[in-house]
């Protein structure tokens, strides 16, 4: 079970950052080779993240590269760049269904073999910016092994529903498809960016929102807002006390040979066991929370 | 009776010498004068001041720099004293700073030949720095200034001082007024010491002025200026609130290695520097005393808004206040009877009698560079050019149960930690842990602080790594050159010469 709670954004073309972004330790860095790079550093950017990737400072971090859509003249060459750079996850921006996932597949493996990669070992995540995204989402969500999670990107989306950004009224459609399918398929669900970066209020708000829905966790622009959300994901101390409790039950029962789990003299079942070990994750992750 | 008194005086072996009464005023004239009775200290003009002060050629003058950048006081001091003729003179300010360049010129001229200050930056640092003067410049600290004073190495001849406003007596404070500084710290020793003290101030205002920060019976002279400081330029560049992701980051980790430091209990002390981490450090610090019900007994040195801050909230009972960094600190300093100005003979020197920096638990310290045994340079940059201030530094890191060094580890391309600092100004043994973004590390001195982090579940690393990880992103830097020529002496506090600056190769 990886902890994705942070997804922090970097923009690949800033050298400076990326020398030093690994540091704020959110569970995942998400090198922008897209939309952040503009179109004469694109180059440059490619090129920054494929020696970063490489560097041992990124060895303990999960390492995901935004590429630029593959039917762009740019998109293949950051493909084969990131994966031969040992990428964790590629990240395809504005997936509109299973096929434009299906073509990324493709090209992905056929790197890993020219490269010598292990089959497989590079991981995907699509990104959903439309509405035929967000209607496509469960096959998009089932549509590789590869699929580690799906995010909704909440800019081109709202563009695209005749719509804007405002108290998230406008993305709960969006926001429950994408949930629903991730679940469906077992993976991950990243909520959009919170760009008011010093609007901590606002922030920790829509933070509490997705987590009550169910979200993995948020993409992030600004380092100062993973601490912030962490810290939000974290499990009280009493959450922390009775996961203890019913993993220790669990191991009990096993040891005994018991297939029923009591604590309590409740029965205790196995989605509960494993919602525990995910509290002592977190807590372990960033401890109890403040 | 005054004949019968003379010629007993005259007559009398054990008696003789002893002078006979004259008059009530026949010593103190002005007695006889009102207008000379109250007014006979504020003077027309500081050439007059000066004249009356009796300063000749070689001899020291003094100033204090509690308005930082925002300092008028030095600059038209000294040229008012070029514009005398005045030549060869020792110029001893607290500490000198970016809005002093104009001195280049007057250490030019010949009208300065020598310096003491705590530090320097800018066009002026650059210049000394690249062999502008004959003598090398001295380095102290604010405790190891009133230590030299002491000693008689410094003496202090004529000491010119700005304030806010005074009373005609010269009972000034830096509370009063309109360009308020707030804490007087600096400009108290050199009332105390100075052969003469010319108060330069920008009010006069009603007798008494109280509290009175230097006192009347320390004053010889007043003179009325225009202004002598502009206080909104205190605050600027050392002393600087920061958004900046990884300043505050490396602040909560100083605020975590407080926590977990063992000190950090009902009661403590603390000092924060001024650098934007350690200013920063004091907002995450306040979450963590109000979950633990913890309140500190004191905060000293410069106090900050954020200091201020979490003892309006009531977590700090006494702010002890020898430089005030900002307008609430000033502010506060004026209307609150539990923060205190003291001296910096109080705060830190060494050689007095109690120096509040000794029961100080933890500080939170900067540094431009910091070596694999935990020496600091906080004066030279990397191209070995002065550009720091020594400030409290080695006198808190001395005496503190706890020094934390609080730096980024690299800064743009310039790594922070490296094998052996170009200056050293405080002995690694004073440091206890270093606080960087990328981890912390603990002077191997410190097992048991160590060992409490690591049980936290901080990232503590040796310092080696932290270096290693310097080379790793940046490279290892080539060394700096320097010529022969000693520019700087770096003064411990207790006087000693701990190192020597050397001129920049250009």
């Amino acid at each position: 079970m990886k902890l994705r709670r942070s997804m922090l954004f970097l923009p690949g073309a800033n050298a400076a950052m990326l020398s030093t972004a690994f540091v704020f330790k959110p569970d995942s860095i998400m090198f922008d080779l897209e939309d952040a790079v503009s179109l004469r550093e694109k180059d440059a950017a490619r090129l920054l993240v494929f020696h970063a990737l490489q560097n041992p400072v990124y060895r303990d971090i999960e390492t995901v590269v935004r590429i630029n859509p593959l039917n762009t003249p740019f998109g293949l060459a950051d493909l084969e760049a990131v994966v031969r750079a040992g990428v964790d996850i590629v990240r395809l921006p504005k997936t509109d269904s299973a096929a434009d996932v299906h073509q990324l597949e493709a090209e992905v493996e056929r790197i890993e073999r020219a490269c010598g990669r292990a089959l497989g070992s590079t991981k995907l995540m699509a990104a959903i910016e439309s509405a035929s995204g967000v209607v496509n989402a469960l096959s998009i969500a089932t549509s590789s092994k590869r699929m580690i999670g799906i995010a909704l990107a909440g800019f081109d989306y709202v563009m695209d529903m005749q719509t804007e950004r405002g108290d998230g009224t406008e993305l709960f459609y969006a926001r429950c498809a994408v949930l629903h399918a991730a679940r469906v398929a077992g993976i991950d669900a990243f909520d959009v960016v919170y760009s008011d970066v010093n609007d901590e209020e606002g922030f920790l708000k829509e933070v509490e929102l997705i987590k009550k829905l169910g979200f993995n966790g948020k993409s992030l622009i600004n380092p100062r807002q993973i601490e912030l959300l962490h810290n939000a994901y974290a499990p009280t101390e009493e959450d922390v006390d009775y996961a203890r409790r019913v993993v220790a039950a669990a191991e009990k029962a096993e040891r005994d040979g018991l297939g029923v789990i009591a604590l309590n003299g409740k029965m205790i079942d196995a989605p509960i066991v494993n919602h525990a070990k995910r509290v002592l994750q977190k807590a372990q992750a960033s401890g109890v929370r403040k | 009776m005054n004949q019968q008194v003379q010629a007993t005086l005259a007559n009398e072996p054990g008696l003789k010498g002893l002078e006979a009464f004259n008059n009530f005023a026949h010593h103190n004239p002005y007695l006889k004068d009102q207008g000379q009775k109250f007014s006979r200290k504020v003077i027309a003009s500081l050439q007059e001041a000066i004249r009356l002060s009796g300063l000749t050629n070689g001899m020291t003058v003094s100033f204090h720099h509690a308005f930082r950048e925002g300092d008028k006081t030095i600059n038209h001091v000294v040229q008012v004293l070029a514009d005398m003729g005045f030549r060869d003179l020792t110029l001893a300010s607290s500490s000198l700073l970016n809005c002093n360049a104009p001195l280049i010129e007057h250490i030019k001229n010949g009208v300065i030949s020598r310096i003491y200050t705590s530090g320097m930056r800018g066009k002026l640092a650059e210049a000394i720095s690249n062999g502008l003067m004959a003598h090398p410049v001295h380095i102290h600290s604010h405790g190891g200034r009133v230590k030299l004073i002491q000693s008689g190495e410094l003496k202090l001849d004529v000491a010119f001082l700005g304030v806010s406003a005074c009373d005609e007596f010269g009972n000034a404070n830096g509370v009063s007024g309109k360009s308020r500084c707030g804490s007087l710290g600096y400009a108290k020793v050199d009332a105390h010491f100075a052969g003469k003290v010319i108060l330069l101030t920008e009010e006069l205002v009603e007798f008494p002025n109280t509290p009175a920060s230097i006192s009347q019976d320390q004053v010889d002279y007043i003179v009325k200026v225009d202004q002598v400081g502009d206080p909104s330029k205190i605050s600027v560049g050392a002393a600087r609130v920061t958004s900046n992701p990884r300043e505050l980051l490396i602040a909560r980790y100083a605020a975590d290695v407080i926590e977990h430091s063992g000190y950090f209990q009902n009661g403590f002390s603390l000092q924060t520097g001024s650098g934007a981490s350690s200013t920063a450090a004091t907002r995450f610090l306040e979450q963590r005393m109000r979950r633990q019900n913890i309140k500190a007994s004191f905060a000293l040195g410069g106090i900050t808004g954020g200091i201020v801050d979490l003892f309006r909230k009531g977590l700090i009972g006494t702010l002890v206040d020898t430089q005030s960094f900002d307008a609430d600190a000033a502010e506060s300093l004026r209307e609150s009877p539990n923060h205190i100005e003291i001296s910096t003979n109080e705060y830190a020197n060494p050689g007095s009698k109690a120096a509040y920096c000794d029961r100080v638990d933890v500080v939170i310290l900067s540094a431009l560079e910091i070596d694999l045994d935990f020496n600091v340079n906080v004066i030279t940059g990397s191209d070995g050019v002065m550009r720091g201030a020594s400030g409290g530094h080695c006198d808190v890191a001395a005496a503190a149960n706890l020094s934390i060094i609080v730096a980024p580890l690299i800064r743009s391309r310039i790594p922070t930690v490296v094998k052996h600092v170009t200056t050293v100004v405080t002995p690694g043994e004073c440091v206890g842990v270093l606080v960087t973004d990328h981890g912390i590390a603990v002077n191997p001195g410190r097992p048991e602080v160590a060992e409490r982090l690591k049980a936290a579940g901080l990232p503590v690393m040796s310092i080696q790594e932290l270096y290693e990880r310097c080379v790793a992103i940046t490279g290892e830097p080539a060394p700096i050159e320097f010529l022969d020529k000693v520019v700087g002496v770096v003064r411990y506090r207790d006087g000693s010469v701990i190192d020597i600056v050397r001129q920049v190769k250009p």
